[in-house]
């Protein structure tokens, strides 16, 4: 078969997962609805790979093939055609969505039981899938806004699954509203593009671009500005990145989906994608490598503080997804395309394990409550420390691959790549200190009741309440489940969790900087028209890099280790020294208050000035009350006539005589 | 005689008995100012049929004798029914269909 | 002539003071004896106006008998001095001026129009113009139907009125005699 033929059936049976879990939500008995769901994804997987091999057969210069379902529309000027394109970055993107929510797919199927929104969870992350695979396999810019929008709509769905918790509704809402912001860029970005290329399909708008557009032109440093405010607002990036810590409120599965390994790549997706433009607008491409470096370093600091385990590891994948915008936007592709795959491996294992540890807590997720769980969960154990040390970066792992290079890369670009790098290599050591922190908090240390109680066998069983505000909450529809599912006692789980702490080991062995460069390889097609082609590093200064970000690694965890367990205590004589700071960081830099009173505060005023002036007062008491007065006040008038008395209705009667007389007597004269 | 002067006699004693429908508050006497009314009309009847030296005007006269005769009856029929259900004699009280 | 013009005038000066009465006189017994002098004077007038028969039948039907049962109905229901205005704000004035307007407009109307070419004089006429004679050969030839109508118009009148004044049983009667015997209220009949 063909690569497009491919690409539709990996578009296919995710849609079709949509379409077939919730039309049986009453029939599916069990965990039936989650094995359709997995099944769904494990075929849309298979056929990315097949797509794989098939694009493989053909020769580098043939390997973007598209191919139109049918034409969306066909008018003055504007010729949109529902089109995928296979090319190698798509299937890349295609192999790793696919797989890595396979793997999730499968953790949720034991993880989610007892959740009496079963059902609903695998078809809102069926749906979820087949949006990001619309997204990543669109072949021209208008299926690709309908995919973004797409997730962001799924992205609402998940995160406020548990929607009778008001914090997770107001999580949800709030993601939206971001992720629209980003819409509009995207949509804006791709009115200017339109206008000056007359195109709206990749090939289009690539391949005049170098014709239409001189380099820095104020229409494409608009338009990747404007592409720039899109893809941030989708990844969480500076200053649009509040939406992601509040996005914890969804199910564990769902923040390792959407918010480790597929949704916030979106954005770097489509900056990888949109190489060629940026590449005629460096000034563009610099202030995004800038706020990807500035996001890289605050997400560090807030995740040194903060105290939700969840909410670390996701300030994590914040600024983890800095390393790959930083890459991708500095001409970096491979190295930022590559940390892509082995962040999401290491991260939704990350996200798993963290999942794992909080039902044995049940559902408690406060890293201050938690301790030494080292020996009733060596399953979780193992699993969490391999995603921890892939993320910090230690050799072999594949997270010190990825991210080394691209900190490799703009080391070698010098100047003010240089300085941007540095910044990284900073992150890196938080990056390292604060993933072992978690590692310690959670693992090491004197035993909490709850992992006493399991070392005997059982699992705790608190009472459900709202791990942000501690209230009170029941387990039907809208709430979360009444039992919680650890790895230990769960095959899939453990199965999932295996395959993924396998990939963040070995997968690291694509690209081994002279030794194995399949990884770059497979990615060259796409970006052969890049100037940055014959650009690259050397093998020996690519060492060099890896060399330094292993030591900073290991410096990193070493610090970690004295700080939490050699001298326990240190840090709260740190934070009390430091109360400001200690705060200001707490706070995250204190940007929720920042957009609080600039955005939210006028917004609600104008709102209640709506409501209460102009809808009530001008637009009810004016207008309307004022027309139906009238018309009550004349048809008051009118109603005196009845007054009842009959020599009144007399009077009238004679007066109606004496003026028809009068009229008659007028007419003779 | 000119017959004019009776038909202008006859539209004042129809206004004067317009005036007492009006103005009187107690049906029976309202009754009496309609029976003006109707001999103002049976008086330019008679005027007009003398000028036409026809008999059909009187004819009518007689039968809006007969009618008002009928209408008298039942019209205090309706009043003794009044003060039979202790009901104020006044035409004023009688004003339950206003509104 | 003359006597026609003085007997006219005399005539129209008791019907006007007659129908003044009516409308002025606070006691409705005095406004009946009002109404039954301004029937006298139409009666003379009619006569005037060579309408004998018509004459008769006034004085006979209507100052004879309808003015009898106005009486025995004022005795019964009484009625007594009342103020004479209405309650209800400006009917008076306002009746007054609309009477006044329709009086204004019909001489207008007669005096001004098309009255005048008439001969005003009257036709000539026979004898046996508006004597019983001619009246009832009118009556039964021409205007038999009209006749016979106006006979069951009085029967239904007459009926009606016994339907509208009849004694209901159990209802409480203002004024009435006392029943002999007291029959008990039956429930439900009003």
């Amino acid at each position: 078969m063909s690569p497009t033929a491919w690409g539709w059936l990996i578009l296919a049976f995710p849609l079709a997962g949509t379409l077939v879990i919730p039309l049986g939500w009453r029939v599916w008995p069990g965990r039936v609805a989650g094995y359709i769901g997995s099944l769904a994804i494990l075929a849309s997987f298979v056929c990315s790979v097949g797509a794989f091999i098939t694009l493989h057969d053909r020769a580098p210069e043939a390997r973007s093939v598209t191919s139109t379902l049918y034409d969306y529309t066909h008018t003055v000027g504007v010729n949109v055609g529902m089109s995928i394109l296979i090319d190698p970055l798509s299937v890349f993107m295609a192999l790793v969505v696919s797989g890595v929510s396979l793997l999730i797919h499968v953790y949720s199927v034991a993880y989610m039981d007892s959740d009496r929104g079963y059902t609903r969870f695998f078809a809102y992350m069926n749906f979820f899938v087949f949006s990001m695979l619309l997204l990543v396999l669109a072949a021209n810019i208008v299926l690709l806004i309908v995919g973004w929008a797409f997730v962001g709509a799924a992205s609402y769905l998940l995160i406020s699954f548990w929607y009778r918790r008001a914090t997770a509704s107001a999580a949800g809402l709030k993601a939206f509203v971001m992720n629209v912001i980003g819409d509009v860029g995207l949509v804006i970005a791709a009115f200017i593009l339109f206008k000056h290329t007359h195109s709206l399909s990749y090939a289009g708008i690539f391949g005049g671009a170098k014709e239409t557009f001189s380099t820095n032109d104020g229409a494409i440093v608009a338009a990747c500005l404007l592409l720039t405010v899109g893809a941030f607002a989708k990844s969480a990036q500076l200053p649009l990145h509040t939406w992601l810590p509040d996005a914890m409120e969804g199910p564990t599965p769902v923040s390792a989906l959407i918010h480790a390994a597929t949704m916030v790549t979106a954005g770097v997706y489509l900056i990888a994608r949109f190489h060629v433009l940026y590449e005629l607008a460096p000034t563009a491409a610099d202030i995004t490598a800038g706020l990807a470096a500035a996001t890289l370093f605050f997400a560090a600091t807030c995740a040194l503080v903060v105290t939700d385990l969840k909410r670390i590891i996701a300030y994590s994948t914040m600024s983890q997804i800095g390393y790959m915008m930083l890459g991708v936007s500095t001409g970096g592709y491979d190295g930022g395309l590559f940390h892509l795959m082995t962040h999401a491996f290491f991260k939704a294992l990350l996200f798993m394990a963290a999942g794992s540890v909080i039902a044995a807590m049940a559902g408690i997720q406060d890293i201050n409550r938690m301790g030494g769980f080292r020996r009733a969960m060596p399953f979780t154990f193992i699993t969490f420390t391999v995603g921890a040390l892939a993320l910090a970066g230690v050799p072999p792992l594949s997270g010190w691959f990825s991210k080394d290079s691209i900190l490799g890369f703009d080391v070698h670009r010098g100047g003010y790549y240089l300085v941007l790098a540095i910044v990284g290599f900073a992150g890196a050591l938080l990056t390292a200190f604060y993933s072992f922190r978690m590692v310690f908090r959670v693992f090491y240390g004197d035993p909490v009741p709850e992992a006493g109680s399991l070392e005997r066998g059982e699992l705790a069983h608190g009472e459900p309440v709202n791990p942000r505000t501690g209230e009170h909450e029941d387990t039907e529809v809208g709430f979360p489940g009444p039992e919680h599912h650890i790895a230990e006692r769960e095959f899939s789980m453990k199965l999932a969790m295996g395959a993924l702490a396998l990939l963040a080991i070995g997968g690291g062995i694509v690209q081994i900087p002279g030794v194995t460069d399949w990884f770059d390889k497979f990615l060259e097609p796409v970006f052969a028209n890049s100037k940055f082609v014959n650009d690259q590093p050397s093998t020996s200064a690519e060492w060099i890099g890896l060399v330094v970000g292993a030591g900073i690694a290991l410096a990193g965890i070493t610090t970690a280790f004295v700080m939490y367990l050699q001298r326990p205590g240190v840090t709260i004589a740190l934070r009390d020294r430091f109360p400001r700071l200690h705060d200001f960081l707490e706070h995250r830099w204190y940007f929720d208050e920042l957009y609080d009173a600039l955005f939210v505060r006028p917004a609600t005023t104008f709102g209640n000035f709506g409501r209460y002036v102009i809808e009530s007062a001008f637009v009810q008491g004016t207008l309307v009350g004022g027309a139906t007065g009238i018309v009550r006040a004349g048809a008051a008038i009118a109603r005196g006539v009845q007054s009842g008395y009959l020599r009144a209705y007399a009077l009238l009667l004679l007066a109606g005589v004496a003026a028809l007389g009068l009229y008659f007597l007028l007419q003779a004269t | 005689m000119n017959v004019n002067w009776y038909l202008v006699l006859s539209a004042f004693i129809f206004a004067i008995g317009a005036a007492g429908v009006m103005t009187r508050r107690n049906p029976l006497v309202i009754l009496l100012c309609l029976e003006l009314m109707l001999n103002a009309g049976n008086l330019a009847l008679i005027a007009f049929s003398r000028m036409w030296g026809n008999g059909d005007g009187q004819v009518f006269a007689l039968v809006v004798m007969v009618v008002a005769a009928c209408e008298v009856v039942v019209g205090l029929g309706v009043i003794v029914a009044m003060y039979r259900r202790r009901l104020n004699i006044d035409v004023d009280e009688l004003s339950e269909l206003r509104g | 002539m003359w006597f026609e013009q003085v007997m006219f005038f005399v005539g129209a000066i008791g019907a006007l003071a007659g129908a003044a009465g009516v409308v002025l006189l606070r006691n409705p017994f005095y406004s009946v004896l009002a109404l039954v002098g301004h029937l006298f004077s139409l009666a003379l007038l009619f006569l005037l106006l060579r309408a004998q028969f018509l004459a008769a039948a006034q004085l006979i039907v209507y100052a004879g008998a309808v003015m009898v049962l106005y009486v025995f109905v004022v005795a019964y229901v009484g009625g007594t001095d009342q103020p004479l205005g209405p309650e209800v704000a400006g009917l008076r004035k306002l009746g007054a001026l609309f009477a006044v307007a329709v009086g204004a407009e019909l001489c207008v109307a007669i005096i001004g129009s098309g009255l005048s070419k008439l001969d005003t004089h009257g036709a000539k006429v026979d004898a046996g113009f508006g004597t019983p004679a001619q009246i009832g050969q009118l009556l039964l030839n021409r205007f038999l139907i009209p006749f016979e109508i106006a006979s069951y118009l009085l029967l239904i009148a007459a009926v009606g009125a016994l339907v509208l004044a009849r004694r209901r049983r159990g209802h409480p009667d203002a004024g009435a005699i006392e029943q002999i015997g007291h029959a008990p209220p039956l429930e439900g009949v009003r």
